[in-house]
């Protein structure tokens, strides 16, 4: 039999691991979990095994900030077999005003957020254009659509993705290949907590997840999860310097 | 600093929001100068999940599976998951929970913390007597492994325990063996209370499910007596689990004067009119509202209050009578409103609230004063018949009343953590 394989960056996140249960719901698939806390990662494992004991869970500890651990970790995964699906879910959403005050965590910040998805993705890119094939879905943000004061630095991280995920549909754009980035609107995840408002500002962590793995068996390059997103980021990206910048968002 | 709210939705408060998803690092998270509380879906109707100007720590991002043994349906997880999710996961494997309350939108540790009870009380008892272990993490660091045989002093405190005794990390639970999820049901229309109480007793033995809605405008008691037991039927077509969600608050409450009277006449004769057996879906039949997302918003800005009381058999049903007197005199009340008699067993639990007798739970819009002065007279009632009433959805009952009816609140004291508190505990506890 056929198993599909999948490969998720980051894979303690809320989100990356309510697809994985999506996932393993579907069909026993075999998953290559890839997170920085191999404790963290083994409560995400026995989990999804509960949930389905015909998947194959694998668990692998990874830098996220080294080009050369990246590249390795990549050719190892690659080299055990073809993979069907990457998800780039890695991320970290910093104190804004922190950022501010100290280069340093302005610096890993950006780091995490921009640099080191796309190391991934380039690693996963070379090989799934020589197999003519798979799937790499990058997780961006609807905060990478526009810097605001609130949270630019984030937003100039996932901002980068964006372009780079141009690019790369781009190059690839005649292959088998398909790349596909995901934006977020703002979700009820442990990331947000402290910002949790009543009356549904956030949405739901399943509920995006779910649109998440529906997206990536569609055919289109940009996912806004939820869609009124692409809405809001329309008028939010359009809207004129001296109107935006009179805002409070 | 966030806003947050109970079930009934009478107001909310500002809590500081700390949202574990690592277990091994949750004392860790705990460490605050500022007492905390377990908060999981917030479907306590009063003020037990409630800690204002204090901390939460969200338990629904420990929702981690640990364990699940199909041969024996041992299943072990974390706090935080959702009874739903259990029951999507182990049906179709042969498992059920043993029991289950009305709504699958709470965390098993709700579901331990107030030791909830379904309609099949009078068989299985209440969901702690299910709970083979608990973790227990006490504010201090110590954790605290206890069972029905191991540290028995800590479990019968835990279960029920409002989330008092420490942070719930993780528990097993012990699952039933089923077939499927369809159900054998029947209707029947009562006319009043000895109608009710005849039919509750001769199904005791022979039903597994019992319930009944009432119609609290008749302080006869009329209603309709529902029962149920696991159906040996084929696979049939799964209903579609179609959700709908009350978008918005309404100005006033839905539930007033004007439509809870036609509401309840066109319930109850509908009913009449389909009485009899029929084959449902456990879904259903068990938790009606889970399709109606966030129905608690009916009740307007204000909120509602539900009124749930347990009063001993003997000299019940006069108790039941003059409480459904009192409400039908003053005209307050809801549609959701629920009789039921309990199973001739007590709960493991030294705050359970599921004991020998009678229940009745009735949703009150809330108006204030005059809301209160209905309560104070159905609290005499209670007091008077030596009931008490459920924590899980109080908010106001005064604590003379607590203590009369928890007769063993004195010693569950000795194992409450110095660093939890609640409103609910500042109310009736006095810290």
């Amino acid at each position: 039999m056929n198993r599909k394989r999948i490969v998720i960056i980051g894979a303690t996140s809320a989100i990356a691991e309510h697809c994985a249960r999506l996932w393993v719901a579907e069909s026993p698939v075999e998953l290559i979990l890839v997170g920085r806390d191999l404790a963290k990662m083994d409560l995400v494992a026995s989990d999804l095994r509960v949930r389905s004991p015909m998947a194959t869970v694998k668990c692998l500890q990874a830098d996220f900030i080294d080009p050369v651990n990246i590249q390795a970790l990549v050719d190892r995964i690659v080299k055990d077999g073809a993979v069907n699906i990457a998800l780039i879910a890695h991320g970290s959403l910093p104190d804004q005003q922190q950022c501010q005050k100290n280069l340093h965590l302005c610096h890993d910040a950006l780091t995490v957020n921009g640099v080191s998805p796309i190391l991934f993705a380039e690693a996963f890119s070379g090989h799934m254009q020589i197999a003519n094939a798979g799937t790499l879905a990058i997780i961006g943000s609807v905060a990478g659509d526009r810097g605001r004061k609130s949270n630019y630095v984030y937003g100039a991280a996932k901002g980068m993705v964006t372009r780079y995920v141009q690019g790369l549909q781009h190059r690839l754009a005649k292959t088998g290949v398909k790349v596909l980035l995901i934006k977020p609107g703002p979700t009820d995840t442990p990331m947000t907590a402290h910002l949790k408002q009543q009356g549904g500002r956030l949405a739901n962590v399943g509920d995006v997840s779910r649109l998440i793995v529906k997206a990536i068996s569609q055919e289109r390059s940009v996912y806004y999860v939820p869609g009124k997103w692409a809405l809001i980021m329309m008028i939010i990206r359009h809207l004129p310097g001296f109107v935006f910048n009179r805002t409070n968002i | 600093m966030v806003a947050v709210s109970s079930w009934g939705k009478l107001g909310s408060w500002e809590h500081q929001i700390v949202a574990p998803n690592d277990r091994n690092q949750v004392f860790q998270q705990l460490q605050s100068r500022q007492l905390g509380l377990a908060y999981g879906m917030g479907r306590s109707y009063g003020d037990a999940c409630l800690n204002p100007n204090g901390m939460l720590w969200r338990t629904t991002g420990l929702d981690h599976f640990i364990s699940f043994d199909d041969n024996s349906g041992r299943l072990v997880c974390e706090a935080g998951v959702l009874l739903r999710d259990i029951q999507h996961l182990t049906i179709p494997r042969g498992w059920i929970l043993p029991v289950t309350p009305g709504t699958l939108l709470i965390t098993v540790g709700g579901a331990i913390a107030n030791d909830v009870h379904g309609k099949n009380h009078h068989i299985l008892g209440s969901f702690g007597d299910h709970v083979q272990h608990i973790t227990l993490l006490r504010t201090s660091g110590e954790v605290i492994e206890c069972g029905p045989q191991l540290r028995e002093e800590w479990f019968s405190a835990t279960v029920g325990g409002v989330g008092l005794t420490g942070f719930i990390l993780t528990a097993e639970i012990q699952l039933r063996r089923v077939s499927g999820s369809w159900l054998d049901t029947e209707t029947i229309p009562y006319a009043n209370l000895d109608e009710f109480f005849q039919l509750a007793d001769s199904s005791e033995t022979t039903w597994e499910h019992t319930v009944s809605w009432i119609d609290c405008i008749y302080s006869r008691g009329r209603g309709i007596f529902m029962r149920a037991n696991p159906a040996d039927t084929e696979q049939r077509l799964e209903p579609t689990g179609r959700k709908l969600t009350m978008s918005f608050v309404p100005p006033v409450s839905l539930v007033n004067n004007l439509t809870l009277r036609p509401f309840n006449a066109a319930y109850y004769n509908l009913k009449r009119r389909q009485a009899g057996k029929s084959i449902v879906h456990y879904e259903p039949f068990f938790y009606p509202l889970d399709n109606l997302l966030e129905w608690n918003r009916m009740y307007g800005p204000k909120g509602f209050y539900q009124y749930q009381s347990v009063v001993p058999r003997a000299g019940g049903q006069g108790a039941i009578q003059a409480m459904l007197r009192e409400i039908a005199r003053s005209g307050e009340g809801s549609f959701l409103a629920v009789l039921k008699t309990f199973g001739n067993r007590e709960s493991l639990g030294m705050l359970s609230f599921p004991r020998p007798g009678v229940t009745l739970a009735l949703d009150f819009p809330n108006k204030g004063a005059r809301t209160e002065k209905l309560f104070k007279c159905l609290d005499d009632i209670v007091r008077e018949a030596g009931g008490c009433i459920y924590l899980a959805k109080d908010a106001r009952m005064p604590r003379s009343l607590f203590e009369a009816g928890y007769p063993k609140f004195a010693e569950f004291l000795l194992y409450r953590d110095s660093g939890i508190s609640s409103a609910m505990s500042r109310r009736l506890m006095g810290n």
